[in-house]
């Protein structure tokens, strides 16, 4: 019989005493009771929130983005910024399905999914920003390319803001499906399990028939592995583009070749402090700290401090660039405008927060602390934002036209709009928590006799075994 | 598809599963299919299952995503309504990367998924018969079609001595319907002790 053996000095990945029906009696069990009065507090909070940027939104599309403070030296604001923001967060869930699969790291399994779900809803937050930013955005549709009756005018294919269309869209949509097709199997399970009528109903539906044929799950590994294989590139390329949309222009600070790397890299070590943020308190309010234990929470953190360390050594390149480039406007706008000037509090803000701070998780002690990685994973998350708000605003603020120089402070419709991101996405989220298994059930079963705690422990007569006596007993049969 | 006759086992490890497939298939006995809660490698060998090809059309998908693009964007601005964007040429490869990229992957994905979806039978209201309810939990159940040849008692006993429990008969649609799972739905055609 073939052996499932993982060497004991690899951390179990899922602790306790679990067989396959404790694993789904733990993770689908709270979808079937009711959710507590945290529960209904956050939701309640969440749509107040979205409530108020919906309002903000609607504000300025009456209005026209006039009522944003943008002028035409600060073209982008807070809205870019968020949307960069947003984007950035969303690559952590399809770097963890797609390219920690690639890399056969098993500590995906217990965060994959929640990870996921929270990409999906960082891109719908990230995508209502440009739209809006459209001003009119009942014309919206113009960005398509559609055989039209104006001409036809075509969009330029050459822009990189085109380019972000598709990313972005594509991005959403890959991410929709490797994201959904993963949940079919746990949505039959808990349909298979349920007790009332409704939720036979509902996950009946969404599981869309699954039935657990062997056929279908040699399918279904194969579709996951070829989604992984082509969003591996793509998560790569989203922020990539993204970054585009600063570097083919000719601003100061945004004309850089380094943009690329440098913004993927931001984007993961922002994508891993929000999985952080969100999985410390749902593994706390759902009890599934067996499945995501301290051991994931180090792993995230050492993303953490790698990617972080990543953008420091950007931000010091830039630095270096904008001295050794011996261009005078370059030269101004990194050391006058933004390291120091009216804006430079951002920059210092963005320093410590981003660079310095995250340093501490070179210590194990620290990576393994709750409450330190909390503290972290926000402050990581300010510090990502305002990486954004400086390569945006402190490039434009101080323009080749001394009289049209300015200072930007967002109005309250800008704020509110972000504010309202902040409600659409824990709407969907607490949503989630309660609705969806929030860890992959099938996947954790599939590892649970390689990694878990009590088949772990069974495997020191294994390693005591001499190698001879090891490969005759397992290696031939 | 058709209502035929079954004897189901069920096992709860997969170290007892996989002898009790080579028995079952050595033993000649019309293995109609073994349902798990999650994916079990290697069984789909051990059944005799072939590899499939889905990868194969993600490939071709992929193909036409990329033709797609280039095939546009190129006819576009050559063809359609040629620009002179700063003097570039009408056909700037490069430019054109990023799009024909992110179509690749999108033509690739969903054509995969749908062409999963279909050859699997999966959409929403599609509801197929369920042999076991903790198929989908913690049970590897196995399901052999009552031919002609070995009557039910015979297939009962040979499960038995594998290692199989709870073993029962049952008689099911090998198919899909529509139906609503909140809801015994009996088939068209069926006697009404059908267990669908």
């Amino acid at each position: 019989m073939h052996l499932k053996y993982e060497s004991t000095l690899r951390e179990p990945l899922v602790d306790g005493v679990k067989d396959y029906h404790q694993v789904t009696e733990d993770i689908i069990s709270p979808i079937e009771a009711k959710p507590g009065k945290l529960w209904y507090a956050g939701f309640f909070l969440s749509l107040v929130l979205l409530a108020f940027g919906a309002f903000s939104v609607t504000w300025e599309v009456y209005y026209g983005t006039g009522v944003w403070n943008l002028n035409k030296t600060i073209g982008w604001g807070y809205d870019i910024t968020n949307f960069v923001w947003w984007v950035g967060i969303g690559h952590a869930g399809t770097l963890i399905s797609a390219i920690l699969l690639l890399f056969r790291q098993g500590w995906r399994t217990g965060v994959n999914r929640a990870a996921e779900a929270m990409t999906i809803f960082a891109v719908m937050c990230a995508g209502q920003f440009p739209i809006f930013h459209m001003g009119r955005v009942w014309m919206g549709f113009f960005i398509l390319p559609y055989p039209n009756t104006r001409g036809p005018v075509w969009v330029n294919f050459n822009s990189p803001l085109l380019w972000d269309v598709f990313a972005i869209s594509t991005y959403f949509t890959v991410s929709l499906l490797f994201w959904y097709s993963g949940l079919i199997p746990d949505f039959a399970t808990v349909r298979d399990r349920a007790k009332t009528k409704l939720r036979k109903l509902l996950y009946g539906v969404a599981s869309f028939g699954w039935t657990g044929s062997t056929k279908h799950w040699q399918r279904h590994e194969s579709l996951s592995l070829v989604l992984a294989g082509l969003s591996t590139p793509l998560v790569l390329s989203v922020h990539t583009i993204v970054s585009f949309d600063f570097a083919t222009s000719v601003i100061p600070g945004w004309h850089t070749t380094i943009f690329p790397p440098y913004f993927v890299a931001g984007a993961i070590f922002s994508g891993f402090a929000m999985v952080n943020t969100l999985l410390i308190i749902t593994r706390k309010i759902l009890g599934l700290e067996d499945y995501i234990t301290i051991g994931h929470i180090e792993a995230m953190n050492k993303v953490i401090v790698l990617t972080g360390s990543v953008v420091g050594v950007a931000y010091l390149t830039e630095l270096f660039m904008a001295w050794y480039g011996a261009v005078p406007y370059e030269f101004d706008t990194f050391y006058k405008y933004r390291a120091a000037g009216p804006l430079g509090w951002s920059y210092w803000i963005m320093m410590s927060c981003n660079v310095i701070s995250p340093q501490v998780f070179w210590f194990a002690k620290m990576r393994r602390n709750i409450m330190v990685t909390f503290i972290m994973s926000i402050i990581v998350n300010i510090g990502m934002w305002f990486e954004r708000f400086v390569i945006i605003c402190t490039s434009l603020y101080r323009d080749y036209l001394p009289s049209s120089w300015g200072y930007y402070r967002p109005s309250w419709p800008e704020v509110g709009f972000y504010v309202g991101t902040f409600g659409l996405f824990f709407t969907c989220f607490f949503l989630f928590a309660k609705y969806f298994p929030v860890i992959a059930v099938a996947e954790i079963k599939s590892v649970l006799k390689t990694t878990g705690k009590n088949y772990k422990d069974q495997m020191g007569k294994y390693e005591e075994q001499e190698v001879e006596a090891f490969a005759h007993d397992q290696a031939h049969h | 598809m058709a209502v035929k006759k079954f004897v189901v086992g069920s096992f709860d490890d997969e170290a007892v599963l996989f002898p009790a497939v080579k028995k079952v298939r050595a033993a000649g006995y019309k293995l109609h299919d073994v349902y798990t809660p999650f994916p079990v490698h290697g069984l789909d060998h051990a059944m005799g299952l072939r590899e499939t090809s889905l990868h194969t059309a993600g490939f071709v998908y992929g193909l036409t995503g990329t033709t797609t693009a280039l095939s546009v964007m190129g006819w576009v601005f050559t063809t359609d309504w040629p620009m002179n964007i700063g003097g570039k040429p009408h056909f700037p490869l490069p430019a054109f990367i990023p799009i024909t990229f992110e179509l690749t992957v999108l033509f690739a994905a969903v054509g995969m998924v749908l062409t999963f979806c279909y050859l699997c039978q999966l959409a929403p209201f599609v509801k197929k018969h369920i042999f076991h309810p903790r198929q989908t939990d913690d049970l590897f159940v196995m399901a052999i079609e009552v031919t002609g040849k070995n009557g039910e008692e015979e297939i009962k006993n040979f499960l038995a001595s594998v290692g199989a429990q709870e073993i029962n008969e049952q008689t099911a649609e090998t198919g899909w319907w529509l139906g609503r799972y909140d809801q015994e739905s009996r088939l068209y055609g069926a006697p009404a002790t059908v267990n669908a």
